[in-house]
């Protein structure tokens, strides 16, 4: 194997390729990235045996070859190499010691390899349903749901984004929903051609991180295929497959309240501020904030076991009852920072029942939040 | 030089052979006696003493505690201990040594009391007590003397008579200016002892101890110093702070201050539990999951009761294991929020037990509840509902067993399981 490529192009590829790589492997195999050259392009292949990422980049192919050699490594140093950079890459695999070297400029590396057929390949198996997403939307879906996303094992089943169709009215929506338990978010959008039928996935929460990266680096379009167990995400240059969560999504719409009928709205900035101020003084483990309507304002008010205490009022509409709740501060900043309108609404029963937030300016998106008894 | 009859509480003058009130010989002579203000009191060999008191048949018997044929010593007399047997050896071994000693079960819920009637006593002469287990404490007396009329040394000797009169057990107390002089003095005279370590003595005293004696110098950091060449306390103060430092990091810092004799932890009473625990040798060594997973649950019914007593909840859960080749295995998890339910504990601690359960035969099981937080405080709901940190059955269960008694009332899942062996559970 022989190549030339251009820096930039090459560390484009290697950045997705370590970020699946775990840092920590027992299994050797795994901490590399299966480099093949051929046809005019580099292929980059990365698994972490939940996840593969391939990555294809334009190269300058004298000898067409593959191995496999350290993907950490690799990356620190092309990242580590001048801006315009020419990278040659070559391998001889009749070496009695076969290495990888990479040459630039003045700079040479020598990098130890594993054998290529050693590389896990993950069979994707077929993948029936087919459709494609705006990578705004898709990177809008994933923003208001997976700060909810569990990171507690015990219940694997809500360590991922629960993707699935669903109906509004009567019209079709494809929904994505997380929760950890304590928060649920709810996202829907337009129902995409090809979409229908597909059965409800659960897209563990290191797949949603990685499609969140190649989302940021643009692309008009992201083509999205499934089968009940993988998931597959092709985006640009980039094609990401997972497997899915294998466990039962609980029942979530059962937590969704409906008859909350305690109605308070206010504004999200002034909303989000206040709760920032006031929680400095909550403690650092239980971060709770205690919120008292009456009339036509909140007060929002928190104190530590040491005696610290604060309390602000805002301006709201609220009109119902007199109510005390209380609810996890970062709890409510992080959905507040989610919310794209410039109000909140909160839909309230009573200080130990589910309250229901919607956002004033996305009627697509929900959020539930369960109280914390202050 | 300062003196103390320990048991009439006279000072005698320095060169009387025995005490002129009362004619003990029992006469504490210190250059800095009456200065000193920190205290470690430490029940003498508690269980077995209780047993003692409880038991006159036992009197002059080896006693040693603990389960009978597996398990380890968790208390013997001085009578056993001149046998060679010593607390946490494993049974079998303590038997060997001592094979005429009489085996008492443990009963963790009278020793229980007689620890709070000690404490209690303690609590009446300074709020500065500072529990380190069920019988030992750190005391600082530091500015009761015009309280108590009496200097921190006279008011301790009272203590020492009072829970032997009322309690007829014994405690050996160590008084210094520091707490970690302290507890290495209350050693020094045992049993029914009286030492005192003063700010005169005290470098020369630690000189030619070994290193093993300083707080938070275990097996590993022992080892370790070891190899650098050091094995006495004198040698550090030797070795110097920067280099010790250097070489050990932040503990260097506090090796050098404790080999000067330095010791600026304040005594604490409201130091607060970190862990809360129960585990149990098992009968014989056991590999099959489906055995240990009741064995489990009834652990983790036990730290929960426990947690609702100590009005704590804990946001992880350790299960702890020891194999057949007394291999120690511990595993942690996080949980969602903070728990006390055994629901709770146990769902996280069952998947990490599978886990280990490979084959290996334990001998040792047990599970663990830490970063423990006030349940009121952290009272988040779930919206799954499921067990929620006051669960209403484990209440109910709970209830039925303060009245009836720990048997009266089990979850099919712990069905049939006996933890009459249980060591003692521990809040640490």
């Amino acid at each position: 194997m022989k190549l030339t490529i251009e820096r930039a192009a090459l560390l484009t590829a290697l950045t997705h390729a370590q970020s699946v790589v775990e840092r920590r492997n027992t299994i050797p195999i795994l901490s590399n990235v299966l480099v093949d050259a051929d046809g005019g392009q580099l292929r980059l292949t990365a698994t972490d045996l939940d996840l593969a990422i391939v990555d294809l980049a334009a190269a300058d192919i004298a000898v067409p070859g593959s191995t496999t050699t350290t993907a950490h490594t690799l990356y620190d140093i092309v990242r580590k190499l001048p801006e315009g950079a020419q990278i040659e890459l070559t391998f001889a695999e009749e070496a009695d010691e076969p290495r990888v070297s990479l040459t630039a400029g003045r700079s040479s590396f020598l990098l130890p390899c594993l054998p290529k057929e050693d590389f896990p390949v993950m069979a994707e198996g077929e993948l029936p349903h087919e459709f494609t997403l705006p990578t705004e939307l898709l990177g809008n879906i994933i923003d208001k749901t997976r700060f909810a996303v569990s990171t507690e094992e015990t219940r694997y089943y809500l360590n991922g984004i629960y993707l699935h169709t669903a109906e509004v009215d009567g019209r079709p929506v494809l929904r994505a929903v997380a929760t950890d338990g304590h928060r649920l978010a709810q996202v829907n959008a337009p129902l995409p051609d090809g979409a229908d039928g597909m059965p409800g996935v659960i897209v563990p929460r290191k797949a949603v991180a990685e499609v969140r990266k190649l989302i940021d680096e643009g692309g008009q379009d992201i083509e999205i295929s499934l089968s009940e167990s993988k998931i597959r995400f092709s985006v640009g240059e980039s094609v990401l497959t997972s497997k899915l969560i294998d466990g039962t999504f609980p029942d979530y719409q059962r937590v969704i309240p409906d008859g909350n009928d305690k109605v308070m709205e206010v504004d999200t900035k002034v909303f989000a501020e206040s709760i920032d101020r006031v929680s400095t003084v909550s403690t650092e483990k239980s971060r709770a904030v205690k919120m008292s309507l009456e009339g036509g304002k909140a007060t929002i008010a928190a104190h530590s076991p040491d005696n610290a205490s604060a309390s602000e009022e805002i301006a709201v509409e609220y009109s119902s009852d007199g109510l005390e709740i209380g609810f996890n501060s970062r709890y409510l900043l992080d959905i507040a920072s989610q919310i794209d309108g410039d109000t909140a609404r909160f839909f309230l029963a009573d200080a130990v029942s589910p309250t229901l937030i919607r956002d004033g300016g996305n009627a697509d998106a929900l959020y539930v939040l369960m109280p914390m008894r202050v | 030089m300062q003196t103390l009859c320990r048991d009439c509480g006279h000072r005698p003058p320095p060169d009387a052979g025995t005490c002129p009130a009362c004619n003990s010989s029992r006469v504490l002579r210190h250059g800095e006696l009456h200065d000193l203000a920190i205290a470690h009191v430490d029940c003498d060999a508690f269980y077995a003493a209780i047993e003692k008191r409880d038991r006159p048949e036992l009197r002059d018997v080896p006693v040693i505690v603990g389960g009978r044929h597996r398990g380890v010593v968790a208390a013997c007399c001085y009578l056993a201990r001149t046998y060679g047997v010593r607390s946490a050896m494993p049974m079998f071994q303590a038997l060997k040594a001592c094979p005429d000693a009489a085996i008492v079960k443990p009963d963790m819920s009278k020793y229980a009391a007689v620890g709070r009637e000690v404490r209690a006593m303690m609590l009446s002469l300074t709020p500065l007590v500072e529990p380190l287990s069920i019988d030992e404490a750190f005391m600082d007396l530091s500015g009761a003397e015009p309280l108590h009329r009496a200097s921190p040394a006279e008011t301790l000797a009272a203590l020492a008579r009072r829970v032997e009169e009322e309690l007829s057990i014994t405690v050996s107390i160590g008084l210094s200016y520091n707490k970690f002089l302290a507890k290495i003095a209350s050693d020094l005279d045992k049993p029914r002892g009286f030492a005192a370590v003063g700010r005169a003595e005290a470098r020369a005293f630690l000189a030619d101890r070994p290193v093993g004696l300083l707080w938070g110098v275990g097996k590993a950091m022992q080892g370790r110093l070891a190899e650098d060449g050091i094995t006495l306390i004198g040698e550090l103060a030797r070795v110097g702070e920067a280099e010790l430092v250097a070489r050990y990091g932040k503990i260097g810092r506090r090796l050098f201050l404790f080999s000067r004799g330095e010791d600026d932890r304040p005594v604490d009473p409201d130091r607060e539990a970190k862990s809360v625990s129960s585990e149990i040798t098992l009968d014989e060594d056991v590999a099959d999951l489906a055995k240990l997973r009741p064995i489990l649950w009834r652990l983790a019914e036990t730290v929960a009761r426990r947690m609702k007593k100590a009005g704590v909840a804990g946001r992880g859960v350790t299960l702890k294991l020891k194999t057949a080749e007394f291999r120690t295995v511990t595993r942690a998890r996080r949980l969602h929020g903070a728990t006390r339910s055994a629901e709770e504990m146990f769902r996280a601690a069952e998947p990490l037990l599978a886990r280990e359960a490979d084959g290996r035969a334990f001998r040792l099981i047990g599970i663990g509840a830490h970063d423990l937080v006030e349940p009121g405080r952290a009272a988040q709901g779930d919206l799954f509902g499921g067990a929620s940190p006051d669960g209403g059955v484990d209440k109910a269960l709970d209830a039925v067993r303060e009245k009836f008694g720990d048997g009266a009332i089990v979850r099919g899942r712990g069905f049939g399981v006996k933890l009459e062996r249980q060591g003692p559970s521990k809040t640490e």
